[in-house]
């Protein structure tokens, strides 16, 4: 980028979509990632940013139901979809399973990693709902997490799989 | 053996900090945006070893939104440097750049677009400099020098023994300078003459790999300046250590210096310490508005890395395996500034040897500034480094007398309570206990098929844990508690471990007691979170806290019951009178102050004496297994079983226990199959997370067994004494001894990736090898 020619972000574009069941209508600029527009407009600071990547899958959110990475998807390109993020997940005063069920596991520690991971586990169960260990462990493997060594999240989401099952 | 279980403390109780985090609820220091809010970005060092000629920032001024460039010469009216041991480390380079990436202007903006294109647009002219890449070619006698400045080294009494100043020894007028930043020497008997007597003399050179820790959350920093005072939220592990040089670049009382951390996304020791903030608070000093810094991994790597090193062993046994000598020689490449690496060293040095009987020991540390990435604290801290050259010595020396590498270190290991180093602490734990549960543990499952090997390593570090701690607890009308410490949550779960000592302390519930931390502040002061000391050290000042509480009420209530104070019977968030009554603490409270208000405060210290006198204040074991399969046409290295065994004292809540050993196996797994920070020229090959390969979940072991141990002999509360940093001082050694029995061949160096071990299987030399 030159000097000449800043692009400090006055090209604007008008964003209509679902963020979390809420219709959001917002003019952001064009070169706002996904996350940026998350954190910095709606002040939805649960989806954390990391590796700018997409190798560490921290800012993993759904879009339409398939998990992106928020750090590099651009904010322009969420008009006329369906957002969710951890800040969804739980209804009301009730945890979701994946939440209660990590929670309960130990399986997080600094908790930076882990509202990509719940995002992630969560596109994984709706459309698998009964994975195996190893069909969990190879769909989170974009998953970083320095903290836990892996093995309390990969019994939390089998352990919260099998109470969603139960509640099914 | 075992420890009592008691109410709360010991029990794997849910953590609270989770329920915030599972919910995206959890603030960081990124996600604070104050009113009002300019965002940075640095300009950074294109070159590895520089004189700078001139900064060129009109253009930048120029860029729509940005409304400053910080260079050093805004600087003239402030100290302009920061380093707790050698304040060698300047905020913006001064003069020159002593390597690629570092900071040399700042560009403040009203949002972070602007400030990235401001920073695009400083241009800064150079005159390139000879540069020393690495270690070897820093202490090659032509080589160019780093420092030309005496910095003058802090007098604090912990760190006094680090106080050497660069390349000067204490003695002579004027030697010639070198890039030598420290060094520690540590020797008793007599080595030489021993080796000459010993049955065997084993000789090996290791060389252990630059690391990156990769706390998920990047290094910033908020600072703001209101009237005289300054105030930082910051992702800082030692908020009361950032205070100090804070404090002295703006020559401010340290009561005006406030620096607050919220939940920590990740620390492992590469958040001690100052990094940051001085950048993040001389913008908001120049523009006088709150500045925000938020850096990327390409720029947190550039501030912060592990200390490489290159280390020589040889070492004397008997016929029967009998240790007689050893003898180390550590050279760390500690990159461009001192940063917290002569404590490394020191560590490096006290270590290296293992946890055995040494009757003659001869170790020569350096640690030299190279133009590099600054190196400093790294979960382990010089002991992952040490046990690679020591762990895997013994193993050579085992092969050669034909004893199982875990008979020889039977007969090695010092018994409980035998000294490891001379005049301290001797080990508070039962290390040859602990060696036989990973034995047995591996042997049960252990496959004897080719391709196959089995690795042990042990290590014991002497804590670098200086007992400085305060706490205070708030006992309120309701019975509740408050408590304070300036011990930072960075993931460890320490709050969640506080309040559990408090509730058991004080016979509250837990879900009555709160604890607020990290606050120069708010919060009551503490040195460090950093070498396992919370529950130990913060814990016993907790317990003193609680204690100085319950003076403190029983007073109260002999005054308003007009009763002798030693009538009162200690009980569970309650006192009991002669008569039976309990009175609650609440009660005591608001009778005393007559009405429905007030509050009791206890206060706990601790400082260096009583049980606390000798240092360290505990050792922390590190005892691990490792069974390893190769694939020998791709050299694909795959972990059967991780046995890990967490010599605690005793579990405040032994899920976290378990959780914290195998988060630090993990990373030390990291070190020795995956990670390796690679230079080629001035800069870095893999500044990022996609050639910075760290474990992923495929990567976990197919058995894992974390053993917690406890056999009160920790010296904090109810026995109990560091974990979390065991697991990862000698798994790359335990690594590299596995993957040497699997293919015959010993390798000298870590990560052992999947080109590294095809070389070995195939008898060719190894990568880049000397």
């Amino acid at each position: 980028m030159t000097a000449a020619q800043p692009a400090t972000g006055h090209d604007h574009v008008v964003v209509a979509a679902d963020v979390n069941g809420v219709s959001v209508t917002e003019p952001v600029p064009t070169r706002w990632t996904l996350a940026q527009f998350l954190r910095d407009r709606l002040g939805l600071t649960g989806t954390k940013v990391s590796c700018e990547l997409q190798v560490c899958g921290a800012c993993s959110v759904l879009v339409d139901g398939a998990p992106v990475s928020a750090c590099t998807y651009l904010a322009a390109d969420i008009d006329g979809r369906r957002v969710q993020t951890v800040e969804g997940l739980a209804a009301r005063d009730q945890l979701h399973p994946l939440q209660r069920s990590f929670v309960e596991h130990f399986a997080l520690q600094c908790g930076f990693c882990t509202p990509g991971f719940l995002m992630m586990a969560k596109a994984l169960l709706d459309r698998n709902p009964d994975p195996t260990e190893d069909e969990v462990k190879e769909y989170l493997d974009g998953n970083i997490c320095r903290c836990t060594g892996y093995e309390p999240i990969v019994a939390a989401v089998l352990d919260a799989a099998k109470r969603m099952r139960g509640q099914a | 053996m075992s420890v009592e279980r008691r109410r709360v403390a010991g029990q794997a109780v849910q953590r609270r900090d989770l329920f915030e985090k599972v919910t995206g609820a959890a603030t960081y220091t990124v996600d604070v945006t104050p009113p009002g809010c300019l965002h940075a970005k640095v300009v950074r060092s294109s070159r590895a070893h520089a004189r700078i000629l001139g900064i060129e920032t009109s253009a930048a001024l120029a860029v729509p939104g940005v409304i400053a460039v910080v260079t050093a010469s805004d600087l003239a009216a402030l100290f302009p440097r920061f380093g707790h041991i050698i304040p060698d480390h300047a905020i913006l380079a001064m003069e020159k750049v002593r390597y690629y990436g570092e900071p040399v202007a700042l560009v403040v903006a009203e949002n972070i677009v602007a400030a990235s294109d401001g920073a695009e647009a400083v241009q800064v002219r150079y005159e390139d400099l000879p540069a020393a890449m690495d270690a070897e070619a820093a202490l090659a006698p032509d080589a160019p020098i780093l420092h030309d400045d005496d910095y003058g080294a802090s007098g604090d009494e912990s760190f006094s023994e680090m106080a050497a100043t660069p390349g000067l020894p204490d003695h002579g007028d004027s030697p010639p300078r070198t890039n030598v930043a420290h060094t520690v020497d540590l020797s008793w008997g007599d080595v030489d003459a021993a080796l000459a007597q010993a049955h065997i003399v084993v000789e090996n050179r290791v060389h252990y790999p630059m690391l990156y820790a990769y706390a998920m959350e990047p290094y910033n920093a908020v600072a703001s300046f209101t009237e005289d005072s300054l105030h930082v939220v910051s992702s800082a592990q030692h908020p009361f250590m950032v205070r100090t040089d804070l404090a002295r670049i703006f020559s401010l009382p340290l009561s005006r210096v406030r620096v607050q951390v919220p939940y920590l996304g990740g620390g492992y020791g590469s958040k001690s310490y100052t990094k940051i903030e001085p950048l993040a608070a001389v913008g908001a000093w120049v523009v006088r508005q709150p500045v925000k810094l938020v850096l990327d991994v390409e720029e947190a790597i550039y501030t912060t890395r592990a200390d490489s090193a290159a280390i020589t062993v040889r070492s004397g046994f008997d016929a029967e395996g009998r240790i007689l000598a050893r003898a180390f020689d550590i050279v760390l490449d500690s990159g461009a500034y001192a940063d917290n690496s002569p404590l490394v060293l020191a560590k490096a040095v006290n270590r290296c040897f293992g946890p055995y009987r040494v009757p003659n020991l001869r170790v020569r540390g350096r640690s030299v500034y190279t133009n590099t990435s600054p190196a400093s604290s790294y979960r382990g801290f010089g002991a992952p480094q040490g046990a690679l050259a020591g762990e895997t010595n013994l193993d050579r020396a085992a092969a050669q007398l034909g004893i199982d590498p875990v008979e020889i270190r039977r007969r090695n290991l010092v018994p409980p309570g035998g000294e490891i180093l001379p005049g301290k602490r001797g080990i508070d734990a039962d290390l040859p206990a602990d060696l036989e549960l990973v034995a047995e543990s591996l042997q049960r499952d252990a496959r004897t098929v080719p391709g196959h090997g089995i690795g042990v390593a042990c290590t014991a570090s002497d804590a670098g844990a200086y007992p400085i701690s305060t706490a205070i607890v708030r006992v309120q009308t309701d019975g509740s508690v408050t408590v304070l410490s300036g011990s930072t949550e960075m993931g460890q779960g320490s709050r969640s471990v506080l309040a559990q000592l408090v509730a058991e302390e004080l016979g509250v519930p837990i879900e009555a007691v709160d604890v607020v931390q990290s606050d120069t502040a708010m919060s009551s002061y503490e040195r460090t979170t950093g070498a396992s000391r919370t529950t130990t050290l913060v814990g016993l000042a907790v317990q003193r806290a609680c204690a100085d509480a319950r003076a403190k009420l029983t007073e109260m209530a002999a005054e308003i019951e007009q009763c002798p104070p030693e009538s009162l019977a200690q009980g569970d968030g309650v006192l009991e009178s002669a008569d039976g009554r309990k009175l609650a603490f609440g009660d005591i409270i608001s009778r005393w102050f007559g009405g429905d208000a007030g509050e009791v405060t206890g206060v706990g210290t601790l400082r260096r004496d009583g049980r606390t006198q000798k240092m360290p204040p505990f050792w922390e074991v590190g005892m691990v297994g490792v069974e390893v399969g190769i694939d020998p046409e791709t050299g694909v290295v795959r972990v059967d079983q991780l046995v890990t065994v967490a010599d605690v004292g005793f579990a405040f809540n032994p899920k976290a226990v378990e959780g914290q050993d195998l988060g630090a196996a993990t990373q030390g797994l990291g070190g020795a199959l995956f990670e390796e920070l690679v230079y080629d020229g001035p800069q870095l090959v893999n500044p990022n997370m996609v050639e910075y390969r760290v474990p992923r979940m495929t990567d976990l072991a197919d058995k894992i067994e974390s053993i917690v141990v406890e056999r009160g002999d920790g010296v904090g509360p109810y026995g109990a004494k560091g974990g979390g940093e065991g697991a990862l001082n000698p798994m790359g050694a335990a690594v590299a001894n596995a993957v040497a029995m699997a293919t015959g061949k010993w390798p000298s160096r870590l990560p052992l990736t999947p080109e590294r071990v095809w070389r070995l299987v195939n008898d060719l030399p190894e990568v880049d090898a000397e």
